[in-house]
């Protein structure tokens, strides 16, 4: 090489610890001064149902066959005390979202699609909208932190109520939702002025902890006359001791939300740093309540991040009596759907990975108020679309569950999955495929 | 304008003794009767006593009684001769609720309409998260009351503590004796002619006599929380 | 997650009554403590004498074998009664000594108190059936101090329950849940502290012990819990002289205290105070947040 080649370069090299994102969202921090709040959930990579897979029929089991050999799949929820409990067709209900946080035309699309499929659907941080109501055969009514929209006729309208103490994404926080979103009727429906951004409780006005809670639940009982279950929702931490705990204070179901689930918004800090992934948090749960003797007698609800037919089959093998969905859900309505990427990229992103959800102006019409773009949502198509969506999960489900040789999903169980990696092993108490090995299990 | 009646005849023939009767016996009762005038006795600090009421009925309660009495009350009188447990009237929508005694903390905790009357003292959180009701407090209020207050109003004839009013939205709050500390965004404001007006309707639904309003101290929120501001980081 | 309750007697003539009174109160909190039950008795005491109160845990306990071994450590004789699983040493020794010298000998007991009038019983199973079991209704004495059980982030065991006593005549009931425990934990334990339990209410009661041996007075070391204990509580300290109570300052978690004439109880919900005698006359208030209130029998 002569002396007059230019040296060869060395290659740019991107660092693992301040990344792209890591620095643009350094950027914007210092540039704003406010921590960056989306919605959707956490969408870092997570130990979750793909690390798992089911060992299907060989010659030591034998599979059903499909369509012609029954494999059930109805659920009863709320068998504990109440008077009326849930009876759903399908093991998987529509989670608890806010009319605010999506659009009426949105609300109204989740119970026309799940009234089609037989399930729930389920209020959230904002009230009972009298579209969800209509269309909503069977309505589960939340009692959360900020009690919006709180109301005795409501609750008594209910099939069942949700008593929130958190969810997924933010399990420790409250709800959120900023000005752009806060329309007339939304305004109304929360008792706040149009327009200002919302702050909200993280804890219950009127009680705290489990002690406590367990006054309130007697409360809401004698309200409603016994007559409706009463659930109570936590997000993914403590999994072993909250469902101990809501079993204690007399819940009929316990709802589980993993750090996989979504918000319409919150700090993103919050979101992928606080909570725990759903894979972790199901066998902790189930434990409990084979600890106090109450599993199946108290019904588990598994969500975050549910989205196929095997990751519904996993968390009913693992022991779940049922799953929910948010984020699917939504996506089978319409979200992040590439016909809009020319609004996307106008919005700064793309089909895929639109999470801006609160800024209220969603292209394809689901978690805004603004009433043009709300008009791209026809309930009555979504709601097919919800229910198509539900009734292929449920299939799904069925095609795995025969595959094992099970009559009714309810059959599954944790030894009929293997998994791929030590962490989704020791996480879900099955073994690593090929091995005995269970990571953790007895001191090893 | 709701008013405490202290002048109602009360029908003896509706007695129900909870030495008798279990409290959902008594609860169910009173949810099945559209009208009527009710006597319950020894309740004992009893817990969710004479809640989800819907109608023109007329209840008072003799002895203290535990949590969530009167909760989500419609329409309803209800009595409460002695002290009330955590969140008496919380979430009420209409009607009267009327405390002789003390009440325990979240008084009236998210109530949307109606009159809720506490004679003695109200502890911590007195009309947290308030959405319409007005409630009137003959003795002092605890600490945070009027925590994130949406609409409604709070008089106080005795003292308030800490925080008052932290994270106001639209409530009005009205103390006629000290403030030990105002909580974020809550801010002295000015008593005007309207204001006295709706303290005197408010004094005289409640039975309190011979009272000044101007005597009382308005406050409100300062409203620079309804929009994040990076310099307003502190007071979240 | 509890029910705690406390009586103090001011009038002598109710101190025959004193366990049965208390018996009452803590059954109207089973419904929030269903999972375990103890309550501490002050009272039958004698001047230079230490009764250290002891529960079996795990196996068997042989307590004169106990007994005889102690005695010979601290050089003092050292009396056996027994009382269902548990058992009262009473000796002339040091109360410390022997408390340290049983929990790191004796790994089929649990050391439950120490002092010269406090007794400590408890009990893992409905609160009624342990009353029942324990006879706490024919216990004599001064003041008590009582607890049910929901247990929060530790197991459902007898070493879990409260009351919890890492002092001389001293004891801790808590209600709430407390955040910065563990690593408190760890700073008493290279201070000297032996602690039987995960338990965060276990460390609250070493704090306000070890603040008391350095010289705090009682109402010194809940004020200074207020700095350095995080989390929400309110808790019931039993002394050898009466009892105080203090709550965090955002004071979420309830507690009632009715005086009379006779006697001062409180409780974390009113129903436990409404079937003591006298309770029509007594005055009722909410202790405020970060405030110590405190009855006592010494002049």
């Amino acid at each position: 090489m002569s002396v007059n080649e230019p040296r060869p370069a060395t290659l740019p090299r991107y660092s693992a610890t301040f990344d792209l994102h890591t620095i643009a969202e350094i950027h914007r921090a210092a540039a704003t001064g406010i921590y960056d709040i989306r919605g959707f959930g956490a969408k870092r990579k997570l130990p979750h149902f793909d690390d798992l897979l089911f060992l299907g029929a060989s010659i030591s089991r034998y599979p059903l066959e499909g369509y012609r050999e029954r494999c059930g799949t109805d659920v009863t929820l709320g068998s504990r005390y109440a008077k009326n409990p849930i009876k759903l067709k399908i093991p998987i209900t529509i989670a608890g979202m806010s009319f605010g946080s999506l659009s009426a035309n949105a609300k109204e699309a989740l119970g026309r699609g799940a009234a089609i499929a037989g399930t729930t659907t389920t209020t959230g941080d904002g009230g009972m909208t009298d579209e969800e109501r209509a269309h909503s055969r069977t309505l589960v009514y939340q009692l959360v932190p900020s009690r919006y929209g709180m109301e005795p006729d409501q609750l008594r309208k209910a099939d069942a109520i949700e008593v929130v103490v958190g969810q997924g994404a933010k399990p420790g926080g409250g709800g959120m939702l900023l000005g752009q979103k806060i329309s007339e009727r939304v305004a109304e429906m929360r008792t706040l002025p149009a327009g200002i951004d919302q702050r909200s409780p993280c804890r219950h006005p009127d009680w705290t902890g489990p002690d406590d809670l367990e006054i309130k639940i007697r409360e809401l009982r004698e309200i409603t006359d016994w007559h409706k279950p009463i659930y109570v929702k936590v997000g993914a931490a403590r999994p072993y001791y909250d469902t101990a705990l809501a079993v204690k204070s007399g819940a009929d179901v316990v709802v589980l939300d993993g750090m996989q689930g979504g918000t319409g918004a919150t700090q993103e800090v919050f979101i992928e740093h606080v909570g725990i992934p759903t894979l972790a948090a199901i066998r902790p749960a189930v434990q409990a309540l084979a600890d106090l003797d109450m599993h199946r007698k108290v019904q588990l609800i598994v969500s975050g991040g549910i989205r196929t037919g095997a990751d519904v089959a996993k968390a009913l093998a693992l022991g779940a009596d049922a799953v929910s969905i948010g984020t699917a859900a939504l996506i089978a309505l319409g979200d992040n759907d590439p016909r809009y990427e020319e609004d996307y990229r106008k919005l700064r992103t793309t089909a895929g990975a639109y999470d801006d959800w609160h800024e209220g102006r969603d292209p394809a019409g689901i978690t805004t108020q603004d009433p043009e773009l709300s008009k791209r949502l026809d309930p009555v198509e979504a709601g097919r679309r919800l229910a198509n969506y539900l009734s292929v999960l449920t299939l799904e489900a069925q095609t795995i569950a025969r595959a094992c040789g099970k009559s009714h999903v309810h059959n599954l169980e944790p030894e009929d999955l293997v998994a791929l990696t030590v962490e989704s092993a020791a996480m879900a108490r099955v073994p690593l495929a090929g091995t005995n090995w269970i990571p953790g299990a007895a001191g090893i | 304008m709701t008013q405490i009646s202290s002048d109602r005849r009360l029908s003896h023939n509706s007695v129900l003794d909870l030495m008798e009767m279990s409290l959902r016996e008594v609860n169910q009762l009173l949810h099945d009767t559209r009208d009527g005038d009710f006597l319950i006795r020894n309740p004992r600090g009893a817990h969710a006593l004479a809640c989800g009421l819907d109608g023109d009925l007329n209840v008072t309660i003799e002895g203290h009684v535990g949590y969530y009495c009167a909760g989500m009350n419609k329409q309803a009188h209800v009595k409460v001769v002695g002290n009330a447990g955590t969140g008496v009237a919380e979430n009420m929508m209409s009607g009267v609720v009327h405390v002789t005694g003390d009440a325990s903390q979240s008084a009236g905790a998210t109530g949307c309409g109606g009159l809720l009357v506490i004679e003695g003292n109200a502890s911590a959180r007195c009309g947290i998260a308030l959405r319409g009701l007005d409630i009137v407090v003959k003795g002092s209020v605890g600490h945070m009351s009027a925590f994130m207050a949406q609409a409604g109003r709070l008089v106080v004839l005795g003292e308030a503590g800490d925080g008052l009013g932290d994270s106001l939205y639209e409530a009005q709050l009205f103390v006629r004796g000290s403030v030990r500390s105002l909580g974020s965004d809550c801010a002295e404001k000015e008593l005007r002619d309207e204001h006295r007006a709706a303290l005197r309707t408010l004094l005289d639904a409640a039975g309190v006599g011979g009272i000044d309003v101007a005597e009382f101290r308005r406050y409100g929120s300062a409203r620079k929380l309804y929009h994040f501001q990076v310099d307003n980081a502190g007071k979240y | 997650m509890c029910g705690i309750v406390g009586l103090f007697l001011k009038n002598e003539a109710l101190q025959g009554d004193l366990g049965r009174l208390t018996g009452v109160m803590l059954r109207e909190l089973c419904d929030r403590g269903p999972d375990s039950a103890g309550f501490a008795v002050y009272g039958d005491g004698c001047k230079g004498i230490t009764k250290i109160c002891v529960v079996n845990c795990d196996g068997s306990t042989d307590w004169s074998d106990v007994a005889k071994r102690l005695s010979a450590v601290i050089h003092a004789e050292v009396a056996v009664e027994e009382i269902d699983d548990h058992a009262i040493l009473r000796t002339t020794g040091s109360g410390e000594v022997a408390r340290k010298w049983l929990i790191d000998t004796v790994a089929t007991a649990y050391v439950l108190s120490q002092g010269q009038e406090i007794e400590i019983f408890k009990g893992v199973g409905s609160p009624a059936a342990i009353i029942e079991r324990l006879n706490l209704e024919m216990r004599t004495g001064t003041h008590s101090i009582g607890h049910t059980r929901m247990a929060t982030e530790s197991a459902v065991t007898i070493t879990g329950s409260h009351p919890f006593s890492t002092g001389d005549d001293t004891c801790l009931v808590h209600n709430g849940s407390l955040s910065n425990h563990n690593r408190l934990r760890e700073q008493l334990v290279r201070g000297g502290e032996r602690f039987q339990t995960e338990n965060d209410s276990e460390v609250a009661a070493a704090y306000l012990a070890s603040r008391m041996r350095a010289g705090d007075t009682l109402q010194q070391a809940l004020e200074n819990g207020l700095k350095d204990l995080d989390g929400f509580y309110t808790f019931l300290v039993g002394t050898r002289e009466g009892f105080a109570v203090i709550r965090d300052p955002i004071a979420c978690k309830p507690a009632v205290i009715a005086e009379t004439v006779d006697w001062v109880a409180m409780a974390t919900e009113y129903r436990a105070i409404a079937p003591l005698p006298g309770v029509e006359h007594a005055r009722i208030w909410e202790p405020a947040p970060a405030t110590v209130y405190a009855w006592s029998h010494a002049a």
